[in-house]
């Protein structure tokens, strides 16, 4: 495979070519260990190890949700003392305005509600998505990655790009192509 | 690792549990000597405490072992791995079930001390006497004898085709056992409705609710799941399953616990909430007698203890992939639920205020104790996953996001 790095500047990284995913994780675990941090692999079905091999730091979307969740049921709670205490006070079988016990249950349903709305867009977001355009496509081999290659990416952020490419030949790749930016 | 397993692999050689084994006879021998001495220091009271305490520890363990009985007929349908990994446990604790029956035959002789609508001067009360045709002794005895039936039944059947399955590989049995549950689980919701209505909520016949089976139908699937924890915690440990049992296990478990909780708060919150709207006097006495007085306390407690800590604990991914804080939490949700029973039942017959007694802490021991040291007896002797399921691989080989 001919291969000629020009600038490194417009590379968004180095691609490998593996044909199983055993090589994927192979690879994978080999790059780790050389120190590479800026990693990303690409397969056409889920790999379960690669999760914990090159992602080592957890998401902060849990926290999200959470402060999420928190947020509806506050948000739950205040409309209904609002309405109920505030804008529209009334009596209701001679039960105080500001009846909590009632207000549990939407309170939760907001919790839930808002939960969930953070989690779905959370993840789009943090995802990147949404997202027309990304370098991996300018590879024509990469197309083969909703099929049955895998590929794995050193990005041209890694303080060690430029051993890169000469190390991905080492890792049993069946071809490594440069992605351009 | 499992091409070759056979039922051998995964029997325990000796004592399953050595440890539990133990801690079974010392709480019994503990709860039995304690019993005896508190039933002396209480003097005049002695015999209705007795029973009192009985009917709130036996409800508990009783509620352990019909919850796992649930669990594993719920597993027989769903499948998964959380199901292959509890079936023997459940099926052990389900084995202790004719004991069990036997250990009814006390509330049935305390029922004077229990059951107001017993009484003679029950006949003077409109109220419970337009409720005979249901609360009287025969029908009740009746009742007992056909939950303990079906109850045995269905656990004996579910025990001897899972070892014949063990033994055969037959996968006929799969089939026979998933069809006994599916009907199982209705006749499960049935009996354990009628049965606590029985038990514990007919210790007020003036009260009602009509979640109340529900409740306990949660309550005991908790408690079958912190008890499964618990011990498949200390399985995990010595071999043959700590070659086997990862923390993806105890994750899955962790979840369903959580689960499970919120299902018993949710429960528990309908019938309060329902109760506190429509605000009638035939209802609220029930929370009123719990609320005005020093039950105040533990009724915070239910709400607190059992319900808002060890919820928020388990939201965490972490405390539920780690077998050691996990296990505390299941431990603790245990003794949350003695708690909540005992709330059940002991306001009903000392509306003047909360009092503990030493049986009260004696007898759940003590039945404990007979029941931990035959769930450990039935534990051994058989393989501890069942080789021949199909889900076993996947069991073996589990992993979680």
């Amino acid at each position: 495979m001919a291969h000629t790095v020009e600038t490194t500047n417009a590379l968004h990284g180095v691609m490998a070519e593996y044909d199983s995913g055993q090589a994927l994780v192979d690879a994978a675990k080999k790059t780790m260990a050389q120190g590479f941090t800026r990693v990303e692999a690409y397969s056409p079905v889920p790999i379960e190890d690669l999760n914990t091999i090159i992602h080592k730091t957890r998401t902060v979307l849990p926290k999200l949700i959470l402060a999420g969740g928190l947020t509806g049921m506050a948000t739950g709670f205040a409309l209904q003392y609002w309405a109920s205490v505030i804008e529209y006070p009334m009596n209701i079988g001679g039960r105080p305005l500001a009846s909590w016990t009632t207000f549990i249950v939407p309170s939760y349903e907001l919790t839930i509600l808002f939960s969930a709305l953070t989690a779905a867009f959370g993840m789009i977001v943090l995802n990147g998505l949404p997202r027309p355009y990304h370098p991996v496509f300018n590879v024509e081999r990469f197309s083969m990655a909703s099929s049955d290659k895998f590929f794995l990416v050193i990005e041209s952020e890694d303080p060690q790009f430029g051993a890169a490419a000469a190390f991905l030949r080492e890792t049993g790749a069946k071809g490594v192509y440069d992605v351009a930016e | 690792m499992s091409a070759v397993a056979t039922s051998e692999t995964y029997t325990p050689s000796g004592v399953a549990l050595p440890g539990m084994r133990q801690f079974g006879m010392i709480a019994g021998v503990l709860g039995v000597v304690l019993a005896i001495a508190g039933f002396f220091m209480s003097g005049e009271f002695g015999v209705d405490r007795f029973f009192q305490a009985y009917l709130v520890a036996y409800t508990f363990w009783m509620g352990v072992v019909l919850g796992c009985l649930a669990l594993l007929m719920v597993q027989h349908l769903s499948g998964g791995v959380w199901g292959i990994v509890l079936r023997r446990p459940f099926e052990a604790a389900v084995r202790t079930m004719p004991i069990m029956t036997l250990l009814f035959l006390p509330i049935v002789f305390g029922m004077h001390s229990l059951y107001e609508w017993t009484h003679a001067a029950a006949a003077n009360d409109p109220i419970i006497q337009a409720k005979t045709p249901y609360l009287n002794t025969t029908f009740f005895y009746i009742r007992q004898g056909i939950y303990f039936a079906v109850w045995n039944l269905i656990g004996l059947l579910l025990s001897k085709w899972s070892a014949e399955h063990d033994r055969t590989g037959d996968v006929a049995l799969l089939d026979k056992m998933s069809r006994l549950s599916g009907a199982g689980l209705v006749i499960y919701g049935l009996t354990v409705t009628f049965a606590m209505v029985d038990w514990t909520m007919s210790v007020n016949p003036h009260w009602f609710s009509t979640i109340w089976g529900m409740l306990y139908v949660g309550g005991q699937g908790l408690s079958a799941f912190a008890f499964g924890i618990c011990v498949l915690a200390m399985l995990a440990q010595t071999a043959p399953l700590n070659r086997v049992i990862t923390n993806h296990h105890f994750h899955d478990l962790g979840k369903l616990l959580f689960a499970f909780l919120m299902l018993w708060a949710y429960l528990s919150f309908s019938q309060f909430l329902i109760i506190w709207s429509a605000n009638i006097p035939e209802e609220i006495p029930h929370y009123l007698d719990r609320w005005e007085n020093t039950w105040k306390f533990l009724s915070i407690f239910i709400v607190v203890g059992h319900f808002m800590v060890p919820y928020a604990l388990l939201l965490s991914r972490d405390l539920k992939r780690s077998v050691t804080r996990l296990r505390v939490i299941a431990t603790w949700l245990l003794i949350a639920r003695l708690a909540e029973y005992f709330w059940h039942v002991a306001p009903e017959l000392h509306k003047d205020g909360m009092t503990i007694n030493l049986l009260d802490v004696a007898l759940p021991l003590a039945l404990g104790g007979i029941f931990i040291s035959l769930f450990v007896s039935n534990l051994g002797g058989r393989s501890l996953l069942p080789v021949n399921d199909p889900d076993l691989d996947k069991a073996l080989h589990h992993h979680v996001h």
